[in-house]
Order: structure tokens, then sequence, then C-alpha cells
């Protein structure tokens, strides 16, 4: 039976998401890279998920689809990690307290099984939540 | 037969690399292999040569399909926009070399622009600080041959400076540090066991965005005072252990990354970190440093403060430079709707910014200037290739520690590409003719 879970969201670089953002934002490596939340194993259990399923990562700011994958930089429970990209950037807490930098580490997110739910490349999923038109 | 140029700059991550040696083709058109660099580097220089690469300047079209038009065109659409906008913004800069940079900056008084650089998400806060209550810093070459004691706060250089650790801050033998690894303590602090924490003499995983509390904490465990049980998620012995250790090395140093700068406190976190340097120094020589994201995000905010007074987050749009972060900052200007036209280069906000900064620059008249196709070329209307900085034309770059160093050119960008320099060279002639200015 799957649930939601609450994980506590940061976002930062790691070495496959540096590899995808030089070899081209365009193709499905960089989706492969950073379109991913990476989970602690208690967090799977809880969650009721397989690892590599995907799944909905909601916050006050946004709601998006990616890939949930077992972290393989903890432990890490209750922590949730999205690469820095599009992706992150879709549900993070843009206010910047005055200091012009966003709060890219720190976001209350709930996160529940989209097993159906496609992931959308990264040009992709930023001309389709801004609303631009495509061929 | 092959030519192998050495010495050769890797313009990707602040650590700017600068013994690469790259294979090229005897007539110096084609890039065919990449040694000494990391995995990422390896890539930027190879991803140069791709096939599918996208050579001329291209314009969005109503029906959503892009239409290749010159690169005359593309100046003359740009000059306009920038001509015509009550209040531009000149975004990026921190993939480009410090001579244009310079042009931009001319461009941006002429149009009276706001300017920022990829530090307003990512060392920005750091320059605040900076400017609070000072950095006592150094070079990354006295790391190298002197630092035993190296602290990695909130940074994780396994993944985002993969050779910092094997030239200059953990494994290389200095003239002090004779003995390479075995001559260095490292303390880890981030909230994940990251593949740098995994190296560590002294991990401390704390509660993300405690930083604040764990520097104060061990400000306190300097001068021997109390401490409650468990500070941030870490008890107190551990942090007295990680107190000891610092204070005992002859030279140390705290590197620091998006894990303060980012989590809530911001620069707030970062004045502490270097008050805990200054404390240090009461006991024995210790420096502090930003783990520096682009090759020359440093070198932005070196000429930004040159040539207008402030590292970041310039406001030109009274005919002065101004400077307020969280009202002249580019994220506040875009999610606030401030802005009627942006110019981007060198970095990609609409990968990088949050999605409603994003969302405005699709909605008004931008250009994006980069050799890729991104997220940030993919909502703006115009977008413009230019020469791989670094592989396809040289420039100046400055280092994390502020050390200059000029990249090299090793490989021709195909016929008839333009540079940064020679786009925005163009663009601020023109530019300068609709201004009426001589």
């Amino acid at each position: 039976m799957a649930n939601k879970i609450s994980l506590n969201l940061i976002s930062g670089r790691t070495i496959q998401q540096g590899v995808a953002i030089e070899g081209g934002k365009e193709k499905p490596l960089y989706r492969t890279a950073a379109g991913i939340i990476e989970m602690d194993h208690e967090d799977f259990k809880k969650l009721g998920a397989w690892k590599s399923t995907n799944v909905r990562v909601t916050s006050e700011f946004g709601s998006i689809i990616v890939k949930a994958v077992e972290t393989s930089q903890g432990p890490h429970p209750g922590l949730g990690f999205i690469p820095m990209g599009p992706w992150a950037n879709a549900i993070i807490n843009p206010n910047t307290y005055s200091t012009g930098m966003p709060t890219f580490k720190g976001v209350p997110v709930t996160v529940e099984v989209a097993m159906n739910e496609p992931i959308l490349l990264g040009i992709e999923l930023v001309q389709k939540l801004c609303g631009v038109k495509t061929e | 037969m092959t030519k192998t140029i050495t010495d050769v700059i890797c313009p990707f991550c602040g650590t700017l690399c600068d013994d690469l040696e790259v294979v090229v083709s005897d007539d110096g058109k084609k890039l065919l292999e990449v040694y000494n660099s990391c995995v990422i580097g390896t890539e930027k220089f190879l991803h140069s040569q791709a096939k599918d690469r996208v050579t001329r300047p291209r314009m969005h079209q109503e029906d959503g399909s892009w239409k290749e038009i010159s690169y005359d065109d593309a100046v003359e659409y740009t000059a306009q926009m920038l001509a015509k906008a009550k209040k531009p913004m000149m975004f990026g800069w921190s993939s480009t070399n410090c001579e244009a940079q310079s042009v931009g900056n001319e461009i941006a008084e002429i149009s009276k622009a706001c300017c920022d650089n990829t530090a307003a998400t990512c060392h920005g806060t750091s320059l605040i600080a900076v400017q609070d209550i000072g950095l006592p810093s150094c070079t990354l070459g006295e790391v190298k041959n002197r630092a035993d004691r190296i602290i990695f706060w909130g940074c994780n250089p396994a993944h985002a400076h993969p050779r910092h650790m094997s030239r200059y801050s953990i494994f290389p033998r200095g003239f002090f540090t004779g003995k390479g690894q075995m001559s260095r303590k490292l303390i880890v602090v981030d909230p994940r066991v990251t593949d740098t924490a995994k190296m560590a003499d002294v991990h401390l995983q704390l509660e993300q965005g405690k930083d604040y509390e764990l520097l104060d904490a061990l400000r306190v465990a300097f001068k021997g005072e109390w401490l409650p049980d468990v500070v941030a998620g870490i008890p107190s012995e551990k942090i007295r252990e990680a107190a000891d250790m610092m204070k005992s090395g002859r030279f140390g140093i705290i590197f620091f990354g998006m894990g303060v700068t980012q989590s809530l406190g911001k620069n707030h976190n970062i004045d502490e970190a270097i008050a805990v340097t200054k404390d240090l120094n009461e006991y024995t020589k210790f420096s502090i440093m930003p783990m520096r994201g682009h090759y020359n995000v440093t070198g932005s905010g070196e000429v930004f403060a040159w040539q207008f007074g402030f590292p970041y987050s310039v406001d030109l749009t009274r005919g002065f430079a101004r400077y307020n972060p969280g009202d002249t900052s580019v994220v506040d200007l875009l999610t606030r709707g401030e802005l009627d036209a942006m110019f981007t280069i060198g970095s990609d906000p609409g990968a990088h910014f949050p999605i409603s900064a994003v969302k405005h620059i699709a909605s008004i008249p931008s250009v994006c200037v980069d050799p890729h196709l991104t997220p940030t070329s993919g909502v703006s209307k115009l977008h413009v290739p230019v020469a791989f900085n670094g592989v396809e034309c040289g420039g100046n770059c400055y280092r994390m520690d502020n050390v200059p160093i000029d990249c090299r050119k090793v490989v021709e960008p195909p016929e008839g590409m333009l540079t940064d320099e020679q786009f925005l060279i163009k663009v601020r002639d023109r530019l300068k003719q609709l201004k009426g200015v001589a």
C-alpha cells in the first residue's frame, strides 16, 4: 500500500548531473541524472515503493514528477535530494528573504507514488511550465 | 598526424585546472582526445565536437518553430531590444572570459541595464558576508604547500570540483605537507554522507539548515566553555573533538559551498564561518575560501567590482551603479516582474532559477547567448550560439582563489561562428548608433 511521506528537500551538484549538462541538456541523459530524487532506504520503506519508481514531489511552490532512487550518499533519513536543475527548481522555495538568494535547500515536501506519470525532459519541462509554444 | 597541446586550462569549475593535455588533428579543426581532466571537463571539451551542434542564431517563431537567422540579424535584434527596454537585465557572465564581460559592462552602461552574475544563486550571500566582516583567505598554492587541516563545510568537491582534492587540498605532497594525505586531517560538515564525507577523519552530519548553530558551538568549544549535550544534531564531545583538531593544526582552511550559502541564514551563516576562522587565528593560522562553481564567476565579480564598484547585483538604471541584493538582484527582479528585457550569456537561469523567475524570462523579449541548447535558450526569443570559451577561444579567467589564469584556444570553432566577445562588440557598436553615443 503506497503512502505519502514528508521529507526535507535539498538540491545540489552531482558528478552525473555535471557530465549531463556538458553533454547536452536536451538529451535524455540529463533527465536520468537530474530528474530524480535520492531517498534513504528507510524512507522507501515508509513510502511503500520499489526503487526506481516514478513519484510526485510536491511543495508549497509546485509539484513535479521524478524518479525515486536510493541514495548512494547516505544514510540521511528524512532528507530528499534532487540534483540541481529544472526538476528541483520547479518546487524549491523562491523566496530570497532580501539576500538575492532563493532558498534552494530546506524545503518541506511530500512524496507519493505516481507510477504511470511521465518524467519530462529538461528543456521540455521548462517550456511546458512557462507556457512556451513548441513544435 | 595529430598534435598534443599541453598545459591547457579546463573551463568547467572554479578549480580551473591548468594541466590538461588535448590532442587535436593536424589542421587544428578537430579535437580528438582529452587527458588529465575530470569526467565533466572531458565532456565539455568533447561536446564542442558534437555533430548536432547549433552553429547559427535562431529566432523563436509564433508557431513554436525556430528560424535560422544571420549573426547580423541577431545583433540587430539584441541591440534594438536593449535600446528600447526601460529596465533590461544583463545576466550570466560566469562561463565567458573577462574581456567579454568588460564589453558587456559597456553595453550595460549605455542601455542603463541591471547586471548580475551567477553568484546571485551561488556565492552571492558569501559576498555580502565578506562586505560585512572581511575574508582572511589565501591561494590554493598555499593550501597545497602548507595546509594540514582541511574543512569542507556544505560542499562536496568529490562531485562538484572533482580534481580539487587531488590538486590542492587532500592528496598532493606540498613543501610542508610532504606526506600528502597523511599530513592532513579532513573534517567534513554535511547533512548527507557525501563521497567527500566518506574520506573524512571527522564527519559532522548536522541537521540540515543548522549551520549557524554548529559554527557558533565551535566558537564556544574553542574557548572550552559550556555546551549543550547536542547542537544541530551533533553530540558536544564530537564538536569538541573537531574543535581540538582544528586548533592543533599548523595551517588550516575552511572551504565552504552551497550548503551554507543557500540554506536559511544565508549570509549570516558565512558571517559566522568567517568569525570561526578569525577565532582560530588566536591559536594557529587559518584561512577560508568559497568553493566557486563556474570557472569564471570569480572573474565576473572582479570585472564588475573594477568597473562598477560592486561584485554582483548592480543596477545602472539611474545612470550610476547601485547595489542592494534583494532589490537589485536578478531573481527578485524577475519574480517581481520588473524587467522588460532579458539578455543571458554564459549561464543557464532557465535550469537554475526557481521556475517563478523563469516564467518571467519567457514572457519578455529575451536573448540567450550560449553554445549549448539549454532551458534558457528554449524559453528565449533569440538563441545565439557562440564558440566555446576556453576551447575555441582564449581569454582571461579567475580561479576560485582570485588568481587570474589565461584560458587557451585549442581548436577552431565551426566556420563562421563568433566568440562571445566578437558578438558583444557588434552589439555594443550597433547600440551606440541607436543611442547616438559617440
